[in-house]
């Protein structure tokens, strides 16, 4: 049989969406080089590594809104439930005594669980996503000061906790390399996720959602459960941030997290992913964690006031998203 | 022949709507089926049914002989039922390759993807198909024909042994209808089963075996297609007999100019137009799919910006920037995509009507007369026949073909002195045809200028005083309307490529 040719698409140099990663990407190499060459304690290995370890929780709340909303959807809940499994992880960690794997798996289910339940408030409920999570966020706040009776839970029965995010086992292996454990485990996850989005069948149906969530349903999909298991895995993740935070001050602080989401939101738009659903990606995400806190720790050791940091970061997310309104309405 | 479907006694009932009475359908191993009736008769719901879309509230449904009942589209596919749905149900930020394959997805079993597989299984289909279309491409930057050739080979994938196509090609060019034609001859050699389902009268007899009709939800009468006089098949769907005859064309050269556009360009998609419109004339634009004449619209109403040219309205030249001048400078324009430009699915019939419109029916304090609003719903609601059970409905609820008719009530409100209608009666039926060509008849008489751009030939000549034909973004010619003109003559100014020797370059 002879094929019939395929027309194939106008050439372009770039997808539309590695264009806005680029655009991202440049944004943040301009920040870089204007901060190294404004101060010279900038560029200090020290200086890097904190700014790293400093994207890691942020980045890894990013990586579970971003899942969320490609499929058109929002979560505000992530922080408050990032608190709440550092909460999870102290009670079993300190007042059960139990092991650390044992604290690792419940933080990680329990985010999981709560996911599971903001998803289904969502898919079968009919719950708009900003009501739902809203409803969360609080719900979890409140039983974080609960169970925690207000108090910061410490972690000093389980020494090796800490380890989790601070120590360094790139570090012991490579001397030269000390990058935290809670670095790698941000990219790592980043991998994973990315490959997860692009190469699985729950990623398919994430941008399908996002993209015309009545075709899907219409295709024959379980569209309800999926986005059920969406909403699951994106709370498993903020269970993992859970455990970073926690590991970093080695302590599980209740009165912590809200505003937590409002960054991951920040982050996920400067680089590049529609509020609208349908398109984005993590690596878009982690270079927009990664702006929001090179801008932050460039603007304190240039000793801009706190108030005046915090402007500069609504600044820059309005100009992202007009940048990338502006890429997309001259590609047509 | 071997029966495969026999729907019969079938109701459906929504909130303030009793969709279906008693309907019946029978379809046959190897044959097309056309299904026809009025805008809102009840055909794609009775399809929806069948494709486990909607649960039926009473009847029977056999399938290969046993009856059954289906519980989802994934029960239906599994019968091998596929439908592709009237409006168009994909997914604009997938690919091609995506969009079909969505939920049945070849994997590993950690539901790793197989992307090159896919891509090479929908590029088979597409070669069988025998229509150029890039699994890779991402379906936002297809052409809404393209997009329905998606949607065909979306339902080719399953092998599906009945297929039903709900209007396949409202948005299609004759081409592309030959296209289509010949996929579902094929398919029908193969023992396919088919319902098809047009408002095109001329279709129905060149591809369909058997003809069902609905009226109102209710079955009226099957019969065979290729001896029965169409007008008999238009009675039993109107129940009356339709005045078919084309309008008479007045002399406007004396009439004052109401749009003079010249030089208009954008890319290359509108390359020099230009042409007048004189006050109470209805010019009709001709071309193939994608001969620039949306484009020339959408320019003209401030949607696209343009490169170069004059709009000059009513004898000055206005600066058209956004749709908002246009509307100032009294142009109203009807996409040809109305659910996306044209309407607001989501808020009711009044207040779609009523939404180019507002300030109209507010007062200083922009409180809104709601009571004068109900009323000119209720009457553009009678005088063009939409169907619905109240003027609160949303739009979304109506059938398709009422939609577009909620689009052109809120137009002609708007009462602009310059009217653009895109493919106006694209998924409309016969009757309400005959009713929007008076509609767009009227403002005419009245002393406003209106362009309609249409894809069926016999509606231009029908409706236009002049025909302005495209092709590859120029206007190849203006030609008289009415019987002086023929298609053929039509279709040659619509192929008349440019092939000017110096332009080789190009
Ligand atoms: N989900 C729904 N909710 C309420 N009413 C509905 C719904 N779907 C369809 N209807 C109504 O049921 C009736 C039949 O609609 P249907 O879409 O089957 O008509 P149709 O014959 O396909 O018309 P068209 O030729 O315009 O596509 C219409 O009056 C429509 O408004
Ligand atoms: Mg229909």
């Amino acid at each position: 049989m002879t094929a019939t040719p395929i027309a194939t698409a106008k050439p372009r140099l770039l997808a539309s969406g590695a264009q806005q990663k680029l655009l991202a990407f440049a944004s943040l190499i301009v920040l870089l080089l204007f901060f190294s060459l404004a101060s010279p304690n900038f560029l200090q290995t020290a200086n890097i590594l904190a700014i790293l370890q400093a994207t890691s929780v942020n980045g890894v709340l990013a990586i579970a809104a971003t899942l969320v909303i490609i499929t058109g959807g929002i979560d505000l809940s992530v922080g408050t439930l990032m608190t709440f499994t550092a909460v999870i992880a102290g009670v079993v960690l300190t007042f059960w005594g139990l092991a650390m794997p044992v604290g690792i798996l419940a933080a990680i289910a329990a985010g999981a669980a709560c996911g599971f339940i903001s998803g289904s408030l969502i898919a079968r409920m009919k719950i708009p996503p900003f009501i739902a999570t809203l409803g969360m966020m609080l719900i979890l706040k409140g039983l974080s000061l609960v169970i925690s009776g207000t108090k910061p839970i410490y972690f000093n029965d389980t020494p090796s906790f800490p380890q989790l995010s601070t120590g360094s086992l790139i570090g012991a292996l490579v001397p030269a390399l000390p990058v935290p454990n809670g670095v790698m485990i941000l990219f790592i996850l980043a991998l994973i996720i990315s490959w997860v989005l692009n190469r699985t069948t729950l990623g398919r149906y994430c941008f399908a959602l996002g993209s015309n969530e009545e075709a899907v349903r219409l295709s024959g999909v379980n569209a309800d459960g999926w986005k059920v298991a969406i909403y699951a895995l994106a709370g498993g993740i903020c269970g993992i941030a859970g455990l970073l935070i926690a590991s970093r001050l080695n302590s599980a602080q209740p009165a912590l997290g809200q505003g937590y989401e409002l960054d991951a939101i920040a982050a996920v738009v400067i680089g590049g992913t529609s509020l609208a659903g349908g398109r984005g990606s993590i690596l878009g995400t982690i270079i927009g964690a990664l702006i929001m806190s090179v801008l932050l720790n460039g603007l304190r050791i240039l000793s801009v006031a706190q108030e005046w940091q915090t402007v500069v970061t609504g600044v820059i997310i309005i100009a992202a998203v007009y940048a990338d309104m502006l890429r997309r309405r001259r590609a047509g | 022949m071997t029966e495969v479907i026999r729907m019969s006694g079938i109701e459906k009932r929504f909130p303030g709507v009793h969709a279906l009475r008693g309907a019946q359908f029978d379809l046959m191993a190897g044959e097309v089926h056309a299904l026809m009736g009025e805008n809102g008769a009840g055909k794609s719901t009775l399809m929806k049914i069948l494709s486990g879309i909607y649960a039926p509230d009473g009847g029977t449904l056999h399938v290969n002989g046993a009856e059954v009942r289906i519980a989802g589209p994934r029960a239906a596919q599994g019968l091998g039922i596929g439908i592709i749905h009237q409006e168009l149900a994909l997914m604009p930020d997938l690919t091609v390759a995506q969009n079909i394959f969505i939920g049945r997805e070849p994997r590993s079993r950690w539901g790793v993807l197989d992307e090159a597989q896919i891509n090479r299984d929908a590029e088979a289909i597409f070669a069988a198909m025998k229509v150029p279309v890039d699994p890779r491409a991402e379906v936002r930057s297809l052409t809404i024909a393209k997009q329905q050739m998606v949607e065909i080979a979306k339902a080719l994938s399953f092998r599906s042994r009945i297929l039903i196509m709900d209007e396949p090609t409202a948005a299609l060019n004759d081409a592309e209808t030959e296209e289509l034609f010949a996929i579902i001859r094929r398919l029908k050699s193969e023992g396919v089963a088919i319902v098809y389902i047009s408002h095109k009268m001329d279709e129905i007899r060149r591809i369909s075996d058997r003809v069902t009709v609905m009226r109102d939800g209710a079955y009226v009468g099957t019969v065979a297609a290729s001896d029965t006089p169409i007008e008999t098949i238009i009675t039993m769907m109107v129940g009356r007999e339709l005045d078919q005859t084309a309008a008479e064309i007045p002399d406007l050269s004396a009439a004052p100019v109401a749009l003079e556009v010249s030089g208009l360009s954008r890319g290359r998609m509108v390359r020099d137009v230009s042409f007048t419109l004189r006050r109470g004339e209805i010019l009709g634009f001709a071309g193939l799919m994608g001969a620039g004449r949306t484009e020339v619209a959408r320019v003209i109403f401030g949607a696209d910006p343009r490169d170069g040219g004059k709009i000059i309205v009513h004898g000055k030249e206005r600066q058209i920037r956004t749709p908002q001048d246009a509307v100032a400078a009294g142009i109203g324009y009807l996409s040809e995509d109305r659910k996306h430009f044209g309407l607001a699915l989501g808020i009711d019939v009044r207040g779609n009507i009523a939404l180019t419109s507002l300030e109209r029916f507010s007062d200083r304090f922009l409180r809104v007369d709601d009571a004068a609003l109900a009323k000119i719903a209720a009457n553009y609601i009678g005088s063009l026949a939409i169907r619905t059970p109240s003027d609160r409905q949303e739009v979304r609820l109506l059938s398709g073909g009422n939609q577009q008719k909620v689009v052109i009530a809120k137009w002609l409100l708007r009462d602009c002195d310059i009217l653009i209608f895109d493919e106006p009666t694209r998924g409309i039926d016969v009757g309400a045809k005959a009713e929007i060509y008076r509609l767009l008849q009227s403002p005419a008489e009245a002393g406003k200028a209106i362009i309609v751009i249409s894809s069926e030939l016999p509606e231009v000549l029908r409706l236009s005083h002049r025909i302005a034909v495209m092709c590859e973004g120029r206007l190849t010619g203006i030609l008289p309307g009415g019987p002086a003109t023929s298609q053929q003559e039509i279709m040659r100014l619509a192929t008349q490529r440019d092939t000017a020797p110096q332009g080789a370059s190009a």
